[in-house]
């Protein structure tokens, strides 16, 4: 606000609109995709979740940060955006759990925010003209200046993130939910024999593993580097592979990796750019949507039966590619029908384009965790079976 | 799934006039349904008594019964129709109680009817608060500590177990909390229970531990045949529990829940539609969730569609109703598009990238008696909604929509600041001015913490405002000229209006509008899109804010403006949204693109279907400048939204006037959209002209142009001081109608009878003022007050729409009368005379489009009556829907097209329509929610709501009204008759009917003995301060069934009230008049001869 001593900040995009607003958060220049997430809730968990990596969120709900941020809805253990944009921005936070407010947290992490720009105007630009780099200073308000380092940023495509969030050191999970935040108390396993997950961490959020711990899994992550062999040693009754950021294409350790899997015939399940490294390594190819779709309000399904799903990705699946003989589409986004879901035709192996852990967002699809665990419990019987 | 084939025709319920807590709502959901479910061909019969509505237009519905909502006149529809299906979700708590009725005794399986939308155990389990309760307890969803109570014996005992205050009472199966309430001690709580109790039909009360301090929010849930669930909107209230959230100022969506937060009340409420079993259609569930540990607690569901579906439905884009419509006949979500941006499906959640706020509007001021505390039983009348990109924006947009004299949250006027103890107390009680309360708070300097402990308005809710006063202090400092362009956005984009700007700056509001224009400082408009701009949007439905793009779509056709009515008003209500649709529609059939301006969340008009192009926004003179600018229309429409646009008339026409030749600069300052000048229409204020339209509201122009006329007007003055008024009372002899004058629903209007009085009336009703005279007529007692719509063209040429003759005598408001169309009793050369003058006037007033004149008539059956004018409103009425369902004539549609230019000729509508069936219009009045006001009727309009009753004699037709009013008219029984002094000798031949109709009659001592002395025999009842037993006592042992009290002027009437107030408690028709009295006797006659039966108003008027 210029009635205050807010300091001024200046938003450029690689087609040149500028955009003069106040700075939030930490001051200095930072360079991203812009990408804009149409959520009413849930800015801290997108913030710190490891799929927006390398890209500065546009949050079109104009009010944020009123209810500050706190340790328990982080995704990871610090924001992974490269700046936020949004139309206001709150100080004084108002929540019984909030710690901190946005302002002051983005500034702790050192990540430049831009508040007070027309950002519906910019959502619009980025839908017409597709998801584009962009920068945010406080110390460059020189539109040419800002311009021509925008210009000289790496696209999205192509691009592989994967090693700046991936795991460096394998650890095992086991927090579940916790039992305030429980919502399915009923459907998630207590006690009974536990069963054992390799988590390939492309970028995972902390919520697939809480997810995964209460439905009764011991999850070991591994570095999105793993090899194959390694990960079987583990003998895990699933293999799991991440959502993460960038391009699944680049992402080619990773394939690799999923394919030979594939050929363990394990349970095998993939969220985000999980789902998407299994498309390719099962033969299919990924493309790059205009602008994505974040948010929490996307309808996905086939006929009739619809889950409102949280999603954020840049990259979908190609449908014409997919092998029709191994693999079906189990849901579509239903704005767009692009794929949102395979399911392998003989193997226990789905995965999802949306985020069932949500987290922020719609709980409506979280019996895909309790699906899987279902197929890990039926594969492990079967084995047994076959062993004895 | 496809739409089901198994079902034809369905049978669609209204939920009748106006009342609290169950408004114009109903209406647009109700037509919503109707177009949806006519759109997929089923045949649609509606039944609602509710003529001012667009559902009863008879092109809304294929057959319309404008019957009384009872289940057994809904029965005989039922019996004549044979519908498949009856849909009771969409009328309100009215519907469903008869649906609940139908189905309990058996009616809807006798006539193989299908309930759908909800069935009969889910209506029951949501409805029940001791099933509800299981229902939760059985989904691990936790509500308050309460209990079910039929007796004041088993309410104590759930006291005892809750075992702390305060404890709210709420009676089950009622609208709008009627006769709920807070109790913070025993006393108190007996009392309040025992009410309850009473006001139950079931007999029923929840008694619930107070969740006084948690938070308040609703979610709007939709479900589908094949068990999708998704959530509309969530709403968040200000104001938190313990008050209705009717009453509360609420914001959409919720702004201090976190995600975790938010997905649990998500979770929770599709469990509980699930478990609830509501099939399809919207639902409304309320959460209280504590705000220092986040426990939720459900506190009830609505299964059916609510006043918080309209506003979830404006608030996002959404139309619920029609979604709800479709998903009853079978649809499911995925399969119904989404309006707005056409290619994405309608099973999705909508998205909203702006904030609104919605703000309650109140009418203590109409109720004396009666405190102005708000609980949680409804009391506001009306709401304003408004969108802006942020909180404080939105807020302050809703708090100038309001039309209370505000500009904003203050900043418009001089204050005296309340000293911190009258702060306190005002912030601990809930009441209307709350929210300025806390304005005054934070300037007195008082901490948001103390505001918050004595309020529990969330903190961050406080912050804003702290803001706000921080933004006013600013421009306090800062004279005008000195504000740059970046500080004039940012004051701009809080919200702050021109006139606030200009109260701060010391200047006014045309220079702030000069300056703020010479800054290029003028508003975009952005869409309501559902889905916060990630698919295009097709549908203009806009709001305004200070940023940079606009995304106003240009036209091909001409454009014309209508502006809306506002929030709903005693005085002021759905009769002119009716208007406003029509000429909506006629216009749009016309060739012309329609652009809707409201703030109305409840309201037809503000659908986005039912216009081109939807601006949500403030009804003030910048806003609609502003869009004017924007649009440029070659026309406004201001005479069919009530006081409200006709307010703007004039100082809208001296701008477009000041800016001459069309050279209005267009308001985004977009070279796209840029016009030059030469292009610009020239816009014009259509129809009858604001010169005019003041010449017949400025007494002193009136007078001369009925003098020239010569058509008589009750002797009558103006007084700008008490010795004025005694001088005018003295010439023209009292009893004389006082009120000041520019007033709208008679408010502050009084008769009164002598020097006492008047000083009195003086001295404390009004403030009297140079700029505001008191108004004197001569007061015309016991004459018969006849209303007239009628429609003239820019020929001259002048044709009636109607002529009313009221029920109750001149100096009852005639918005609370009953009245009857044809007149029933006025002679032909009295009706004549009355013809003759609305021409004239209507021609010398050079009226295009629609006038009302109200005529008193004295000696009506004499051979001189007289024949006076009482007032002439050159616009629309609020009789003008009850006419056009009368008498098959659309006269707003009419009278829009007219004001486009065409003549009466060419409409073809020369000639007055007379009825052959008679159409009796009564009046609803809201006392029950108002304990401590005395329920008499008076010059001051305090009706929320009508109904009408139709059939071919008068005797059926009003019994018709009454019923649909809610009055149960008895057959047999005792009547209970005390008269004035005035009335008594008037009341013997009424009396006489009654007892020739078999009933007995009781009496007071002095209207006994006239009774006796004219041969009448009639019992004795004890006066109050005479012993026991006595008139009281009667009533509550139900020995009285009817009471007949007239007030009197002057004499101490506590007795007369408690009489009227214990009998409203009871539930017996109180006639406060002889009219009234006689025509309840014929009512009585005609259905002790013949049952009442039903009919289409398409059977009526079958050339509509």
């Amino acid at each position: 606000m210029p009635l205050s001593d807010a300091m001024p900040a200046l938003l450029v995009l690689a087609d040149g609109t500028a955009y003069r607003g106040w700075s939030f958060g930490a001051t200095g220049t930072t360079i991203g995709e812009v990408v804009f997430n149409t959520g009413m809730t849930g800015y801290q968990e997108v913030l710190t979740d490891p799929s927006y990596r390398g890209q500065i969120v546009v949050f079109t709900y104009p009010e944020l940060g009123n209810t500050g941020v706190n340790p328990e809805d982080e995704e990871s253990a610090r924001p992974q955006v490269r700046g936020a944009i949004a139309r206001n921005i709150c100080h004084k936070p108002s929540n019984w759990r909030s710690t901190q407010s946005l302002p002051d947290y983005l500034k702790q992490h050192h990540i430049p925010g831009i508040f007070g720009i027309d950002t519906r105007a910019l959502t619009r630009k980025i839908r017409m003209y597709g998801a584009m780099n962009g920068g945010i200073s406080t110390e460059i308000l020189d539109e040419a200046e800002l311009l021509e380092q925008v210009q000289a940023a790496p696209n999205m495509a192509g691009l592989n993130l994967v090693r700046e969030v991936t795991t460096s050191t394998v650890y095992e999970w086991s927090d579940p939910t916790t039992a305030v935040w429980e919502f399915n108390p009923d459907g998630t396993v207590k006690n009974g024999e536990s069963l054992t997950v390799v988590a390939l961490d492309f970028g995972v959020k902390r919520n697939i593993l809480r997810r995964l711990a209460s439905y009764g899994c011991r999850v070991i992550v591994v570095p999105a580097d793993t090899s194959p062999e390694e990960i079987l040693k583990y003998n895990p009754d699933g293999i799991f592979l991440s959502n993460g950021p960038g391009d699944p294409s680049a992402v080619t350790e990773g394939i690799t990796t999923a394919k030979a899997l594939l050929e363990s015939e394990k349970p095998i399940f993939g969220i985000c750019m999980g789902h998407q490294i299994l498309g390719h390594a099962l033969g299919a190819e990924t493309f790059k949507l205009k602008f994505g779709h974040r948010g929490l309000n996307q309808p996905a399904g086939l006929t009739q039966r619809v889950e409102i799903t949280s999603q954020n990705h840049s990259f979908a699946i190609d449908p014409d590619s997919l092998p029709e003989a191994v693999v079906e589409i189990s849901h579509l986004n239903l704005n767009d029908r692009t794929v949102a879901g395979l399911r392998h035709k003989s193997l226990p192996i789905f995965s999802v384009q949306y985020h069932p852990e949500a987290s922020p967002g719609p709980h409506d699809a979280d019996y895909l965790f309790a699906q899987f665990v279902h197929q890990m419990r039926t594969t492990k019987q079967a084995t047994t079976a076959e062993v004895s | 799934m496809p739409r089901r084939q198994d079902i034809q025709k369905i049978l669609l319920l209204g939920s009748g006039p106006i009342v609290i807590g169950q408004a114009c709502e109903f209406d647009y959901s109700g037509t919503q349904a109707c177009k949806a479910l006519r759109e997929e061909g089923y045949e649609v019969v509606l039944v609602n008594s509710n003529p001012a509505t667009i559902m009863t237009d008879p092109e809304t519905a294929d057959r319309t019964y404008i019957e009384p909502l009872t289940p057994e006149l809904v029965e005989k529809v039922i019996a004549r129709e044979r519908p498949d299906a009856l849909l009771p979700t969409m009328g309100g708590q009215t519907a469903l109680n008869i649906a609940v009725a139908l189905a309990k005794n058996g009616v809807l399986d006798q006539y193989n009817v299908e309930l759908i939308g909800a069935k009969l155990p889910a209506i029951e389990k949501a409805e029940d608060r001791k099933l509800f309760n299981e229902a939760m307890d059985k989904i691990g969803v936790k509500v308050c500590p309460s209990g079910t109570a039929s007796s004041l014996d088993e309410s104590k005992a759930i006291a005892r177990r809750i075992g702390t205050y305060p404890l709210i009472i709420r009676p089950a199966f009622t609208m709008g909390g009627t006769g709920g309430g807070i109790a913070y001690n025993q006393e108190e709580f007996e009392e309040m229970a025992q009410v309850g109790i009473d006001a139950s039909p079931v007999s029923q009360i929840l008694i619930d531990q107070s969740l006084l301090g948690w938070k308040e929010y609703e979610l709007e849930v939709m479900r589908d045949l094949a068990d999708n669930v998704v959530i509309i909107c969530s709403i968040e209230n200000i104001d938190p529990m313990g008050i209705h959230t009717g009453d509360s100022i609420t914001v959409a969506p919720a702004q201090t829940l976190t995600d975790k937060e938010y997905q649990r009340l998500r979770d929770m409420a599709i469990k509980i539609i699930r478990e609830i079993g509501v099939e399809t259609g919207g639902s409304n569930i309320q959460f209280a969730v504590n705000p220092v540990n986040g426990d939720v607690v459900v506190i009830e569901m609505n299964p059916r569609v609510s006043r918080s579906s309209a506003l979830s439905s404006k608030a996002t884009g959404f139309p619920i109703a029609k979604m709800a419509a479709k998903l009853a006949v079978g649809y499911t979500l995925d399969e119904i598009r989404n309006d707005i941006t056409k290619k994405t499906p309608a099973s999705f959640e909508p998205t909203i990238d702006y904030v609104v706020t919605k703000v309650p509007r109140f009418a203590f001021e109409k109720f004396p008696g009666s405190e102005p505390v708000l609980t949680t039983q409804m009391k506001s009348v009306g709401e304003a909604m408004a969108i802006g990109r942020t909180f404080n924006e939105s807020f302050q947009k809703a708090l100038r929509s309001l039309e209370t004299g505000r500009a904003g949250w203050g900043c418009d006027k001089a204050e005296k600041l309340p000293s911190g103890e009258q702060i306190r107390a005002q912030l601990r009680t809930p009441n209307p001015d709350r929210i300025f309360a806390v304005r005054h708070a934070l300037q007195l300097g008082m901490s948001p913490e103390e505001i918050y402990e004595l309020t529990a308005i969330d903190p961050w809710f406080l912050d804003k405002m702290q803001q706000l006063l921080e933004v006013e202090k600013f421009l306090k400092r800062t004279p005008l000229k000195q504000l740059t362009r970046e500080q004039m956005y940012a004051v701009k984009r809080d919200g702050y209006s021109d006139r606030q700007i200009a109260f701060a700056t010391k200047t006014t509001e045309d220079e702030v509008r000069a300056y703020r224009k010479e800054l290029g400082v003028t508003p975009v408009y952005k869409t309501v899109d559902t889905c916060a701009a990630e698919f295009e949007a097709f549908t203009p439905y806009y709001y305004s804010t200070y940023e940079e793009e606009t995304e106003v779509i240009p036209a091909s056709k001409p454009k014309v403006m209508i502006l809306g009515g506002g929030p709903n008003r005693i005085g002021q209500g759905i009769e002119f949204d009716y208007c406003c649709c029509h000429a909506a529609y006629a216009l749009k059939g016309a060739g012309y693109e329609t652009i809707m301006v409201n703030s109305n969340p409840e309201t037809v008009s503000t659908d986005y279907d039912t216009s081109d192009r939807l601006y949500f926004e403030p009804l003030t003179k910048e806003d609609v400048l502003n869009i004017i600018e924007a649009e440029n229309p070659v026309g406004i429409i201001v005479q069919f939204g009530g006081q409200t646009p006709l307010k703007l008339a004039l100082p809208l026409q001296d701008y477009l006037r000041q800016v001459g030749n069309g050279s209005l600069v267009i308001g985004n300052g977009n070279e796209e959209t840029a016009i030059t000048d030469d292009q610009l229409p020239i816009t014009k204020i259509w129809g009858t002209s604001p010169d005019s339209i003041d010449s017949a509201e400025d007494r002193e122009r009136f007078e001369k142009i009925l003098q020239k006329l010569n058509i008589s007007q009750p002797p009558n003055g103006i007084a700008r001081s008490y010795e004025d008024a005694l001088i005018v009372a003295k010439r023209i002899g009292y009893p004389v109608v006082v009120r000041p004058s520019y007033v709208l629903g008679g408010r502050a209007m009084e008769i009164v009878y002598s020097d006492t009085e008047l000083e009195r009336y003086m001295t404390f009703a009004v403030q009297v003022e140079p700029e505001h005279p008191i108004l004197i007529d001569k007061f015309l007692e016991n004459a018969i007050e006849v209303d007239v719509d009628a429609i003239a063209d820019h020929t001259g040429r002048v044709v009636i729409g109607g002529i009313m003759e009221h029920i109750e005598q001149a100096g009852i408001h005639s918005g609370d009368s009953a009245c009857s169309l044809p007149s029933i009793s006025l002679p032909p050369a009295v009706l004549n005379q009355i013809r003759t003058w609305t021409v004239q006037l209507a021609q010398e007033l050079s009226v295009v489009g629609l006038m009302n004149i109200q005529f008193a008539v004295i000696g009506a059956s004499s051979y001189s009556p007289q024949v006076y004018i009482l007032e002439a409103n050159p616009r629309a009425s609020r009789t003008v829907p009850f006419v056009s369902k009368a008498t098959g004539v659309p006269l707003a549609k009419l009278a829009s097209l007219i004001m486009s230019g065409k003549t009466l000729e060419e409409l073809n509508f020369t000639q007055e329509v007379i009825p052959s069936h008679i159409a009796v219009k009564e009046a609803v009045l809201p006392f029950n929610k108002f304990p401590g006001t005395d329920t008499i009727l008076g010059p001051e309009m305090r009706s929320t709501g009508e109904v009408m009753g139709i059939d071919s004699d008068f005797g059926r037709a009003f019994a018709k009204a009454e019923l649909g009013a809610g009055e149960r008219l008895p057959l047999t029984g005792t009547v209970f008759v005390s008269m004035s002094d005035r009335d008594k000798s008037a009341a013997v031949p009424v009396v006489r009917e009654f007892i020739d109709l078999g009933f007995k009659v009781m009496a007071t001592f002095g209207t006994r003995r006239v009774l006796l002395e004219n041969g009448l025999n009639v019992e004795l009842v004890l006066k109050l301060h005479e012993g026991r037993p006595h008139v009281i006592d009667a009533i509550k042992n139900q020995k009285i069934q009817l009471i007949i009290n007239t007030p009197s002027g002057e004499e101490a009437q506590t007795d007369a009230r408690l009489i009227r107030r214990t009998g409203l408690a009871y539930k017996i028709p109180i006639i406060t008049t002889i009219a009234g009295a006689k025509a309840t006797v014929a009512a009585i006659r005609s259905m002790q001869n013949t049952t009442l039966d039903v009919k289409t108003i398409q059977e009526y008027c079958p050339n509509f």
